[in-house]
């Protein structure tokens, strides 16, 4: 089994996934890099189900886990777009900077 | 490989439909309620908040005879448990929902609002909540989650037209969703680690030779990172007062209470039962992160003029309060079960108190228009039984009997004690010391209602809604039983416990 090359793979879509939600300012791309994230989740969860599934035919909690995140994480990206929408409507701008009116 | 998965042996897994009936109750609500919306149009409109509230109170039926019947009640190999700790915390959830529904009724009515979407996802939340009560698998904790969470992120931002509304929602939605990321990270690295995600063999493996990977400490510190976004604990709590202060009230009242109280619910099932053996990672995070909350939330509290976001520092605060009794529960079995005990107590008493603190604040509002401290100057005058209210539930949050809440303080503090450890101990007077800074800004806000004049001299009294007035009832009734006669909750607590520590 080659799990340490999925889990480097994970690790740093992960880190990209951390670093574009904290640094990038375009609503958008702030969901891709939580999609980054999640999908980071599923590499990770899938080759670690395949490696328990080698020892015990029977777990594949793994690949079921990877199935409900991708399903939840399309409804969260649908709510998120949808949002990013409603404040393009109002402000005709997508920069999540200049979403500041709440402060203190 | 499909091949070799369809010669497994599969069964279908025996269902107890007593035990679920709750959740299907309040399932079937939902479905009730989507179908009245889109068959009869406006005219049905005043019909939703009723619905939904009768709902949920009939979903309380079977809590009712499950709780009676008394045995516990495991399904999916011990994915879902209905026992006592869930019980208790599912009628918590319910009641708080149809408070939320009294709460919400006028508000929402009265706005150019969508009533029956509102409601619709005001219940999805709610059996979100219940089922987090009962998951016992990183699945089902994942899927409850986020059934709690996506809902409250639309209803963050359901002022379609008001740009705060709009920023509540685009600042809870990217912080939640980064958290359940976080989370999941953490939880496929359990996962990997123990080959299983049903919390009770991950508690076994936890306690024998896998929890000597390094990894493992990542895989617990993400998972409890992710939670702790979501209870908003020092340093993830920035979202929370922006959140609380431009989300429509009734859906902060919920956010403050329900869908903090799931979050505390997702922390105890994987602490106590999963990551049970793993003290030494998760008490110091615990300490810190309860010392931190109480004192920045607190001291930040001190200085706001706004009320909403007064009571979402103070709730911050709190949240430290309740995480408090988990910074020393791994000392012992015995102590573990005393902290469980005292945080269940704790969501109680905090429930009931905070949601009539926001029953009053928007009846205040109503009058009035807004949220700042100075507004509620001169209540007194024109709303005597209002300000009474008030100040019985900012007496109770501060922690002075007779209201409830000095029953949660004393038992964090002897959940704290009873561990016998330096850091306890500290622990203890580090929530002493807050709890005198914290009457600081309840005490302001009581004496602007008492003391000062009404800012524009306007006297007229306020007309409190049937449902306003019905939800103060409830909340100051439940908040001045349990501070008088604090067995009355005891009488159900002390039954608490989670699956590990029968172990």
């Amino acid at each position: 089994m080659f799990l340490n090359q999925f889990l480097l793979l994970a690790a740093i879509l992960f880190c990209i996934g951390v670093y574009g939600v904290l640094a990038r300012k375009n609503g958008v791309l702030v969901l891709m890099s939580i999609e980054l994230i999640l999908n980071a989740v599923n590499i990770n969860l899938v080759a670690f189900g395949a490696y328990w599934h080698v020892n015990d035919m029977a777990n594949v909690s793994g690949q079921v886990f990877a199935l409900f995140v991708i399903a939840v994480a399309a409804a969260e990206v649908g709510v998120g777009l949808a949002l990013v929408l409603l404040i393009y409507r109002n402000r005709q701008s997508i920069d999540i900077d200049d979403v500041d009116m709440l402060k203190g | 490989m499909l091949a070799q998965l369809l010669t497994f042996a599969w069964s279908a897994p025996s269902l107890d439909y007593h035990a679920l009936a709750p959740e299907i109750i309040v399932a079937a609500t939902i479905v009730v309620l989507i179908l009245l919306d889109a068959f009869t149009g406006e005219r049905s409109r005043w019909a939703s908040s009723s619905v939904a509230g009768i709902g949920l109170l009939l979903a309380l039926i079977p809590i009712a005879t499950l709780a009676y019947d008394g045995v516990d009640r495991v399904m999916f190999g011990g994915g879902f448990v209905v026992d006592s700790y869930a019980l208790i915390l599912q009628a918590l959830f319910l009641i708080s929902g149809y408070v939320v529904i009294l709460l919400s009724t006028n508000y929402i009515a009265e706005g150019d609002y969508h009533e029956g979407e509102y409601y619709t996802l005001l219940l999805s939340s709610v059996l979100g909540m219940m089922v987090m009560a009962s998951a016992r698998d990183l699945i089902s904790i994942f899927i409850a989650l986020e059934l709690v969470s996506i809902p409250a992120y639309m209803m963050a931002a359901w002022r379609k037209r008001d740009q705060k509304s709009n920023e509540a929602g685009l600042k809870y939605y990217l912080m939640g969703v980064f958290a359940s990321a976080i989370l999941l990270y953490g939880m496929s690295l359990v996962f990997g680690i123990t080959g299983s995600t049903l919390l009770v063999e991950i508690g076994a493996d936890l306690g024998s030779y896998v929890s000597s990977q390094p990894i493992i400490t990542l895989g617990i510190a993400f998972v409890l990172i992710g939670f702790a976004f979501k209870v908003s604990a020092v340093p993830f709590h920035q979202w929370a007062p922006d959140t609380y202060e431009g989300a429509p009230t009734p859906v902060t009242s919920f956010l403050a209470v329900a869908s903090k109280a799931a979050g505390f619910v997702a922390i105890l099932n994987v602490l106590f039962i999963g990551f049970y053996g793993r003290n030494d990672v998760w008490e110091p995070l615990m300490w810190a992160l309860a010392a931190l909350s109480m004192t920045v939330g607190n001291l930040i509290a001190l200085r706001q003029t706004n009320v909403v976001r007064m009571l979402a520092y103070s709730g911050i605060a709190q949240a430290g309060y309740i995480l408090a009794p988990l910074a020393v529960a791994g000392a012992s079995l015995g102590t573990g079960g005393e902290a469980l005990r005292s945080i269940v107590v704790y969501l109680l008493i905090y429930a009931g108190m905070n949601l009539g603190a926001f029953a009053v604040v928007l009846a205040v509002a109503r009058k009035t228009r807004s949220g700042e401290i100075k507004s509620f100057g001169g209540l007194f005058s024109y709303a005597p039984a209002l300000t009474v209210c008030m100040t019985i539930f900012l007496f109770s949050l501060a922690g002075i009997p007779p209201a409830a809440g000095w029953f949660a303080k004393l038992s964090i503090f002897s959940s704290l004690a009873s561990a016998g450890t330096a850091s306890g101990y500290v622990l203890a007077v580090i929530v002493g010391l807050n709890s005198v800074i914290a009457f600081g800004y309840y005490g302001r806000l009581i004496r602007v209602m008492w003391m000062d004049e009404a800012p524009d001299g306007d006297r007229s009294p306020i007309k409190v809604p049937a449902s306003l007035s019905f939800a103060l009832i409830i909340t100051m009734a439940v908040t001045l039983v349990w501070g008088v006669f604090p067995g009355a909750l005891t009488h159900f607590t002390d039954q608490v416990t989670l699956f590990s520590l029968l172990r």
